[in-house]
């Protein structure tokens, strides 16, 4: 391991990988990434690859359709098939959803997203599977669609290093060394890192590493359970989401039909077991929307965290009180799908000192103030 | 000749021994870059052909190489089994 680094980065997920990636791609490449199990450990190996821009906060909206817009080009440029496919969003509406949807439409297309509300029975030409009967109308956004992250870690991660960057596996960050609010080291079980920068890109854990230099993050943690079944012939183009139910659900390259739905009474935890009662409410809700689903296997069940702040916005950009230390978490369930925007602005602010796009609604310091939160939360 | 480890997903020993190459030495890594083990044997033929290679190329024993997670449910079972009762 590296004995000093210009940076170093904390969490080998899609933040710390992108943010690699991101950094050695301005030029700065006397990086250090330090992961404490292999690559894609957190949420980043355990999510759903969904990529929405139907947002209903300015910030969100921005930061996704920026991502989408990097997304269309990221096979190309990390030279990996990262199974990105735009087959759009269908964000279920009911009833009482209808009047808040319209307007979150009206948001979105004033910020340039062409999301549009449509009719059940439209709802029904973009997936023909689907039973409309309980359902008001839908919003749809055909941009909207997912990728396999798995590709996307292990893409940044190795353009990251060929291009100088040292991503170290198996390292575990055991405490940061500051003095006077300025960064000097950071210790590992592996040994100790001299740097004055600091990335926080580790997840659920974030708030952990925070703590290690007296920062109170408002990070909470949530267990999010997800299945995959058997891989079946391409019958879905959208991901398919409720907020209602919460539940969430999308047909991967590969064939597999790969969902999970939050529950609104898991309390905050570590806990990453997976359970029955997820798998009862999982096929519930997914075999009234598509009933054809009954006959669908499930080969496994699987838990990961989301990483969650008071207003589901995440934590970006540096930190008052420790100097050079950036927090790039807090994504609270929709961190994959805005991380090539994130992780460019990120390295635009280590190196450029100013990053392309104002992030100051996005820093810890605006929980100092009022709060208005993002209320498009899935699961 | 190729030898296939892995059916459900087409994986042949070259495949295992090229991750090995790139670095991804825990079974749980050659199951995320490959996704042997994912099909719908659930890795019951693949996992041990996987464990022997890797031992081998890594020096460990197969005790040491660590299993990849196991999730469940065990054996593929249908939505509409769990879809059916109340909670
Ligand atoms: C079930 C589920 C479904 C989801 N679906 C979606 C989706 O469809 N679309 C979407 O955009 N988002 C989704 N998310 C959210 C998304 O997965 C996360 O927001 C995103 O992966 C966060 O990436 P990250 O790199 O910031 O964090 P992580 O991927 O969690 O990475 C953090 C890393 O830090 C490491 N770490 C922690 N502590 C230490 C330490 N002390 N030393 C060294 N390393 C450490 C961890 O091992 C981990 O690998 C989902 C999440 C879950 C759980």
């Amino acid at each position: 391991m590296r004995e000093k680094a210009e940076a170093v980065i904390i969490g080998g997920g899609v933040t710390g990988c992108g943010t690699a990636y991101s950094l050695a791609k301005k030029g700065l490449t006397d990086v250090v990434v330090l992961e404490r199990g292999g690559l894609c450990t957190g949420a980043s190996g355990r999510c759903g690859g969904g990529i929405r821009q139907q947002f209903t906060t300015e910030a969100n909206i921005a930061l996704a359709m920026e991502s989408v817009r990097l997304f269309e080009q990221l096979s190309e440029e990390l030279d990996t098939d990262i199974e990105y496919e735009q087959g759009g969003y269908l964000i279920i509406a009911y009833e009482d959803d209808v009047d808040q949807f319209r307007k979150n439409v009206r948001l979105q297309n004033s910020l340039g997203l062409h999301s549009r509300f449509i009719t059940p029975a439209e709802a029904q030409e973009i997936v023909p599977l689907l039973n409309t009967d309980p359902i008001a109308g839908a919003t749809f956004c055909q941009t909207d669609g997912h990728a396999n992250p798995f590709r996307v870690v292990h893409g940044y991660a190795r353009k990251a290093q060929e291009m100088g960057v040292e991503i170290n596996k198996f390292t575990n960050v055991t405490d940061i060394v500051a003095v006077d609010g300025h960064i000097q080291a950071v210790r590992t079980d592996k040994g100790t890192v001299k740097t004055d920068t600091v990335v926080n890109a580790a997840g659920a854990h974030s708030r952990d590493i925070a703590a290690m230099v007296g920062v109170d993050l408002p990070n909470k943690p949530y267990r999010h359970e997800i299945l995959v079944t058997e891989p079946l012939e391409h019958v879905l183009d959208p991901m398919v989401i409720s907020f209602k139910t919460g539940i969430y659900f999308s047909q991967q390259k590969h064939g597999s039909i790969i969902g999970g739905i939050g529950d609104p009474e898991e309390p905050s935890s570590y806990n990453l077991s997976g359970s029955l009662r997820f798998l009862k409410r999982m096929a519930r809700t997914m075999v009234e929307l598509v009933p054809a689903f009954g006959h669908l296997n499930v080969l496994r069940q699987w838990a990961g965290l989301y990483d969650v702040t008071p207003d589901a916005q995440p934590i970006l950009g540096w930190t008052e009180g420790v100097d050079r230390f950036c927090q790039a978490n807090g994504y609270s369930g929709h961190g994959f799908m805005v991380a090539p925007k994130v992780t460019e602005l990120v390295a635009e602010l280590i190196v450029d000192g100013k990053p392309s796009m104002p992030i100051d609604d996005l820093t810890l310091s605006r929980f100092e103030g009022e709060i208005t939160g993002e209320a498009y939360v899935v699961g | 000749m190729t030898e296939m480890v892995c059916r459900c997903e087409d994986i042949t020993k070259e495949d295992i021994l090229k991750a090995i190459d790139q670095g991804y030495t825990t079974l749980d890594e050659i199951k995320h870059v490959l996704r042997c083990g994912m099909g719908p044997c659930q890795g019951r033929t693949c996992i041990p052909l996987i464990t022997r290679v890797v031992a081998r190329e890594t020096g460990k024993s197969a005790a040491e190489v660590s299993r990849p997670t196991t999730r469940p449910p065990l054996q593929p079972l249908s939505l509409s089994l769990f879809a059916g009762d109340e909670e």
